[in-house]
C-alpha cells in the first residue's frame, strides 16, 4: 500500500472526525446518516464494483442486519452491541446461503435471480407482521439503544459511532483490493475465464466476495437500526437495492472512497432538489444522466481517470 | 491405464461431440516430459477441442485424460493448472485493464508457497525472458497485438507449469517477434514440456521434437518432423492445401 494511499484515505476519516466539532447540526445530521449509508454501499462496491456481481438484491443483506439487530432487541430485550451482533451474522448467513445458490447463475441471469430473493425477502417481512411489524415497522426501545454508558440517540455519540463504523469499513477496503485475495476479485470481474485458467477456484472467490460484501451491507442495516432506532420493511424493498447502485456507480464503481462520494453526493443532490421544487426526482434525474454522460466511470473514477491514475 | 514414468500426459479414447458434430473421436494421444510436441491440422481439425479438454475448459464426452499419474478426466480447470498444467489462449486473453506487471503477478502468486519477494522476482524474470521488462508498467490492454500475445506467454512462464500448453502462440506476430519466440521456447524446453498448437510450419519444424497431426476430429499421423514431412497423407491433408 502506497504512503499516498493511505495519506489520503486518513486525510478523510480525520476530515469526518473534525467535522464533528464544526458542522451545524442539520448536516451533522446529514453526514451521520451518510456514513452508515456509505458502508452500506462500501459493501456493495466489494461485490459490484470490484469482483463484478451485479447484484439487484443488496437490500435483503441490508435488512437482515437490520431486522436481525432490531427483531432480537425489540422481542427479547438485548442491548445493542450483542443485537449489532447479531444482525452482523444474520446478513453473513444469508449472503452464504444466498451466494451458493445465485452464484450458479451469471450476468443477466445474476441479477434477475438475486433481485428475486430481496423479493422474497422482503415478502417474507411483510408476511410474518405479526413477529416483523410489517411495513409499518417499529422502533426499538430508547433503553436499550446505548453501548454502555454512551446513548446512541444522542446526536454526538451516534455521529462518532458512525464515524468509527465507517472508517473501518473504508480502511477495511483499501486494504482487501492492495491484499492478493482483493486483486484476484478484480481480475475475476475483468476476465473470469482467464483468472480460472490460472489455477484460481472462481466459484469459492466469487462466493467469499458476496459474504464480505453482504456483511459489510448487513454491518450498515445493524447499525442504521441502533442508531436511528426505527426497523422498517421499505428498507428490504427494491428501491433500497437500486440505491446502492445508484451511489456506487455515481462515486465510482471499483474506487475505495467512491461509495462514500457518491452517497454523500445524492444525498445533498436530493436535499437542495427539494429545497427548488417538489419535482426533487426530476432535478435529481437529470443530474444522473449528465454524470452517466459525461462521467461515466463516476465521480472518483473520473479523478482516477484524469489525475491519479493509481487510486485504489 | 497406467502412464510410462517419462509420460507426462496422455489421452485414452478422448471424444468430444457437439450436438451432432464429432469434433474429436477416439484420440490416443501420449506426451513425453521435456519434449516440445506439435499439434498441427487444418482449420477445423479439432485442436483446439482437443487442447481444450485437456485443460479442463471442455468437457469430454467419451475416454479419459492422465496427467502425471492421475487420471484428471472430471478436475475442474483450477485444480489441473494447480497439478502443474498451464494454457496460454489462441485469442489474446489478458486482463486488459490491469497493468503487465499485475497480469504476470496474479499467474505467479498462485503457486503455493511464494513469499511477496519471490512473487516480485518471478515476475521480473518473466517479464524480461519475453521481452516485455521496461514495459511492466503499461495497461495490457495499451500495448500491440504482439506484445499482448508475449504477455500471455509470460503468464504462462510465472505460473511455472510442468506442462506448458501454447494455442497458436506467434498467431498475429511479426517475423521478428517470431524469431525471438522460437529463441525462447528453445530455452524453454529444458525446463518443461511443451505442447504446441501452431499453423506456422516453420515454427513447428524448427522446435519441435515430434509431432501429432489431426485431421477431422482424429489423430492422422505422428512422428518426428522429417517423418511428418515425408508423409503423403499429411501432404494431402495439411501441407499440400495449407502452405502452398
Amino acid at each position: 500500500m502506497s504512503r499516498k494511499d493511505l495519506t489520503l484515505h486518513l486525510g478523510l476519516v480525520a476530515l469526518l472526525f473534525a467535522l464533528h466539532f464544526i458542522l451545524p447540526a442539520y448536516h451533522h445530521g446529514i453526514f451521520a446518516r451518510v456514513m452508515v449509508l456509505a458502508v452500506y454501499a462500501v459493501g456493495y462496491n466489494i461485490a459490484f464494483g470490484y469482483t463484478g456481481l451485479l447484484s439487484l438484491g443488496h437490500a435483503m443483506f441490508f435488512a437482515a442486519g437490520m431486522y436481525g439487530m432490531g427483531l432480537v432487541s425489540y422481542h427479547f430485550g438485548v442491548p445493542a452491541l450483542p443485537a449489532w451482533f447479531v444482525g452482523v451474522a444474520c446478513a453473513a448467513a444469508l449472503a452464504f446461503v444466498v451466494g451458493l445458490l445465485a452464484l450458479r447463475t451469471q450476468d443477466v441471469s445474476f441479477m434477475i435471480v438475486t433481485l428475486m430473493f430481496a423479493q422474497a425477502a422482503y415478502l417474507i417481512i411483510l408476511y410474518f407482521s405479526e413477529v416483523t411489524r410489517g411495513d409499518d415497522g417499529f422502533v426499538i426501545p430508547g433503553a436499550l439503544r446505548a453501548i454502555g454508558p454512551f446513548d446512541l440517540s444522542d446526536e454526538g455519540t451516534r455521529y462518532i459511532v458512525a464515524w468509527i463504523l465507517f472508517s473501518t469499513a473504508l480502511l477495511f477496503s483499501l486494504w482487501l483490493v492492495r491484499h492478493p485475495f482483493g486483486r484476484v476479485l478484480v481480475a475475476l470481474r475483468e476476465n473470469e475465464e482467464r483468472a480460472r485458467l490460472l489455477g484460481y477456484d472462481t466459484g469459492r472467490r466469487k462466493l467469499a466476495s458476496l459474504v464480505i460484501s453482504g456483511t459489510i451491507s448487513g454491518a450498515a442495516g445493524a447499525a442504521y437500526a441502533g442508531l436511528f432506532g426505527y426497523v422498517g420493511g421499505s428498507f428490504a424493498g427494491v428501491q433500497y437495492s437500486i440505491f446502492a447502485l445508484l451511489w456506487v456507480l455515481l462515486g465510482g464503481a471499483g474506487t475505495v472512497l467512491g461509495p462514500f462520494i457518491g452517497t454523500l453526493f445524492m444525498f445533498y443532490l436530493i436535499d437542495l432538489a427539494t429545497e427548488v421544487t417538489e419535482a426533487y426526482m426530476l432535478i435529481a434525474g437529470v443530474v444522473l444522466v449528465l454524470l452517466t454522460l459525461f462521467a461515466p466511470q463516476g465521480i472518483v473514477g473520473e479523478i482516477r481517470r484524469r489525475l491519479w491514475k493509481d487510486l485504489p | 491405464m497406467k502412464q510410462a514414468s517419462d509420460v507426462i500426459l496422455s489421452t485414452e479414447g478422448l471424444g468430444k461431440s457437439f450436438d451432432g458434430l464429432r469434433a474429436n473421436n477416439a484420440i490416443d494421444f501420449t506426451l513425453r516430459k521435456n519434449r516440445v510436441h506439435a499439434l498441427i491440422g487444418p482449420n477445423g481439425a479439432g485442436k483446439t477441442t482437443f487442447v481444450s479438454m485437456l485443460i479442463g475448459r471442455l468437457a469430454p464426452t467419451d475416454g479419459a485424460i492422465w496427467f502425471d499419474g492421475q487420471n484428471v478426466t472430471e478436475m475442474p480447470a483450477h485444480r489441473r493448472v494447480a497439478l502443474g498444467m498451464g494454457y496460454t489462449f489462441q485469442i489474446t486473453s489478458v486482463f486488459s485493464r490491469l497493468s503487465c506487471h499485475e497480469n504476470v503477478a496474479l499467474a505467479a502468486r498462485r503457486k503455493a508457497g511464494r513469499g511477496k519477494g519471490e512473487v516480485e522476482a518471478v515476475v521480473a524474470d518473466a517479464l524480461v525472458r519475453v521481452g516485455l521488462g521496461e514495459r511492466a508498467d503499461e495497461v495490457a490492454g495499451d500495448l500491440s497485438y504482439g506484445h499482448q500475445r508475449l504477455l500471455e506467454i509470460a503468464m504462462g512462464l510465472a505460473s511455472a507449469p510442468r506442462l506448458l500448453i501454447l494455442d497458436e502462440p506467434t498467431q498475429g506476430l511479426a517475423e521478428s517477434e517470431i524469431a525471438a519466440f522460437k529463441a525462447l521456447i528453445r530455452a524453454l524446453s529444458a525446463e518443461t514440456t511443451i505442447l504446441l498448437i501452431e499453423h506456422n510450419m516453420s515454427v513447428v519444424m524448427e522446435l519441435a521434437d515430434e509431432i501429432t497431426v489431426l485431421n477431422f476430429g482424429e489423430i492422422l499421423a505422428h512422428g518426428t518432423a522429417a517423418e511428418i514431412h515425408a508423409n503423403p497423407a499429411v501432404q494431402a491433408a495439411y501441407l499440400g492445401t495449407e502452405t502452398a
